[in-house]
């Protein structure tokens, strides 16, 4: 379980995030959503560890890892999937998987793996990931590069951006198929309504501060969403 | 031939056994020579180096021209002359590998002239390698001088991977219609070693190419120079990309320079010097790597 208590995060005199307290249980999945600036990128980050809170704890498995850093608590099992994908000089697809499960995984299931994000083995293993993959191949290989790596909790920063409209249903595939198979727990931080429906409940930030905690039980639960998006 | 000159002789051919013509050269001597039915090996009169031949319509020839050296105190300057017939495609692979743990320094100055018949294909890797205690006892200054004939092609490599305390790399280039070069230079020094490149191409030809990509690394109080001259001198098209990474007390100074003379000259240059990306860093890190696990990552890479 993942515990945020009392986090309060202020960047050149303006509060980001304020006051935020949450639980997530384990296996679920969780949207973060709210209107850009909300802080949800900067909530994101700071469970990974790429940002520290000003003050308050974060409590993973009854660990404080609030000090833990990035490294640390990727390797406790907590993984990131960037909005925009890191691009190198001389790494390609292949080594990035293989960095990623730490040689885990045969030729078979890393093939195995390109496949599902939509991305043909043989014409990408031996590729670079630089400037010169498109924006929708190079988010495809950031994802396939989270789920190469053994992981307990996965934060998906808003992993629709750079996918395309005839992409975005393998999107919701990937997510459903990890939800009912690995049992890992997904934040993810998102706009889009469509993936609402695969969560077991939603978080909307607002102003750095959290108005609802929704849990897909609530027939109603997309109402207070819709008064952000009109 | 001992045990550590075996090895040494590995680490710049990166092999156990030498497929192909070869001319084995030690602490300034020719120790070992073989030729082929379409390569011959040649000692010239004066005995300055020697003459590589490789006839009209030879395919798939290998050709290693590896020099060691495990003496302190030695000056060695030799003459490596490529004459590549017609129609043929060669691979080359040369180097220098200097072992000794002795302050007096020793020196190799090799020059490799190449005179590329027409249609020819040249693929020439060129590995520099040093190994001892001692500072400023490694010195290599290489000079290759290219003539590239009509329709012709040289993909040329150069790797010198910490070990060598100085460096001069001369490079010149004439470039005859229809002809490509592409050079890609790999550098990576440290403690205080220093490394100079200069790369001069003259593109007199129709339609002629060139590539030239330099990706260097230069940490602790170490030194690179990297210059380049393109000559544009008839419809052409050049493109020099000068990438660093420093760190630590590292210093790189890159100066590309390109003159075009004709209208249809279409010379590009770049230079991006700096320190390793913070972003790549995060990247691997979340992956669950250290810094120092994640920097090596990123530098073997950007070297490979």
């Amino acid at each position: 379980m993942l515990e945020l208590k009392n986090i309060y995060f202020k960047r050149d005199n303006k509060t980001i995030l304020n006051d935020i307290n949450l639980k997530i249980e384990d296996n679920k999945c969780i949207i973060i959503t709210g209107p850009n600036g909300s802080g949800k990128s900067t909530l994101a980050k700071i469970i990974m560890g790429i940002e520290k809170p000003d003050s308050g704890k974060i409590i993973y498995d009854s660990k404080d890892i609030t000090n833990l850093s990035l490294d640390e608590r990727a390797k406790l099992g907590i993984s990131f999937a960037f909005q925009q994908p890191i691009k190198f000089k001389g790494i390609t697809v292949e080594k990035l998987l293989n960095l990623a499960s730490k040689n885990s995984l045969n030729k078979k299931e890393i093939n195995e793996l390109l496949l599902k994000v939509g991305l043909d083995p043989k014409e990408y293993l031996n590729r670079e990931v630089n400037d010169k993959l498109s924006g929708g191949e190079l988010k495809r290989i950031e994802l396939a590069s989270v789920i190469a790596k053994d992981s307990k909790l996965i934060i998906y920063d808003e992993p629709e951006a750079g996918i395309d409209l005839w992409s975005f249903k393998s999107l919701i595939n990937l997510f459903l198929d990890n939800k009912l198979n690995k049992k890992e727990t997904a934040i993810i931080i998102s706009h889009q309504q469509r993936l609402f429906k695969i969560a077991d409940q939603i978080i909307l930030l607002e102003k750095g501060t959290i108005k609802s905690m929704d849990s897909i039980c609530c027939p109603n639960k997309n109402c207070c969403l819709e008064n952000i998006y009109e | 031939m001992n045990k550590d000159d075996l090895k040494l002789l590995k680490s710049i051919t990166g092999k156990d056994s030498l497929d192909g013509a070869y001319n084995i050269r030690k602490n300034g001597t020719s120790i070992e020579r073989k030729i082929t039915e379409n390569t011959n090996i040649v000692t010239k009169e004066d005995n300055s180096g020697i003459d590589i031949y490789v006839k009209d319509n030879a395919s798939f020839e290998f050709i290693y021209i590896p020099v060691i050296i495990t003496e302190s105190g030695l000056m060695d300057v030799v003459y490596n002359d490529f004459h590549i017939g017609e129609n043929s495609n060669v691979y080359i692979l040369a180097g220098c590998g200097i072992k000794h743990n002795d302050k007096n320094k020793s020196e190799h100055d090799g020059i490799h002239r190449f005179y590329i018949g027409e249609n020819s294909k040249v693929t020439y890797i060129e590995n520099h390698y040093g190994e001892g205690d001692h500072l400023n006892s490694k010195i290599l200054n290489p000079t290759t001088e290219i003539t590239l004939g009509k329709n012709s092609k040289m993909d040329m490599d150069t790797t010198q991977i910490k070990g060598v305390d100085k460096s001069i790399r001369k490079t010149y280039a004439t470039l005859n219609d229809n002809s490509t070069l592409t050079i890609t230079e790999k550098i990576m020094t440290e403690k205080n070693q220093s490394a100079k490149t200069l790369f001069e191409t003259s593109l007199n030809g129709n339609n002629s190419n060139c590539h030239i990509v330099s990706r260097s690394f230069a940490t602790e109080k170490s030194k690179q120079e990297f210059r380049s001259k393109i000559m544009g001198n008839n419809k052409c098209y050049a493109h020099v990309e000068c990438d660093a990474i420093i760190k630590d007390n590292g210093i790189v100074s890159a100066i590309p320079e390109i003159t075009a003379k004709h209208v249809d000259a279409n010379l590009i240059h770049e230079a991006t010097i700096g320190k390793i990306a913070g972003e790549q860093l995060t990247k691997l890190m979340s992956l669950g790597l250290s810094k120092k696990e994640a920097e090596k990552e990123i530098i073997e890479g950007f070297l490979q």
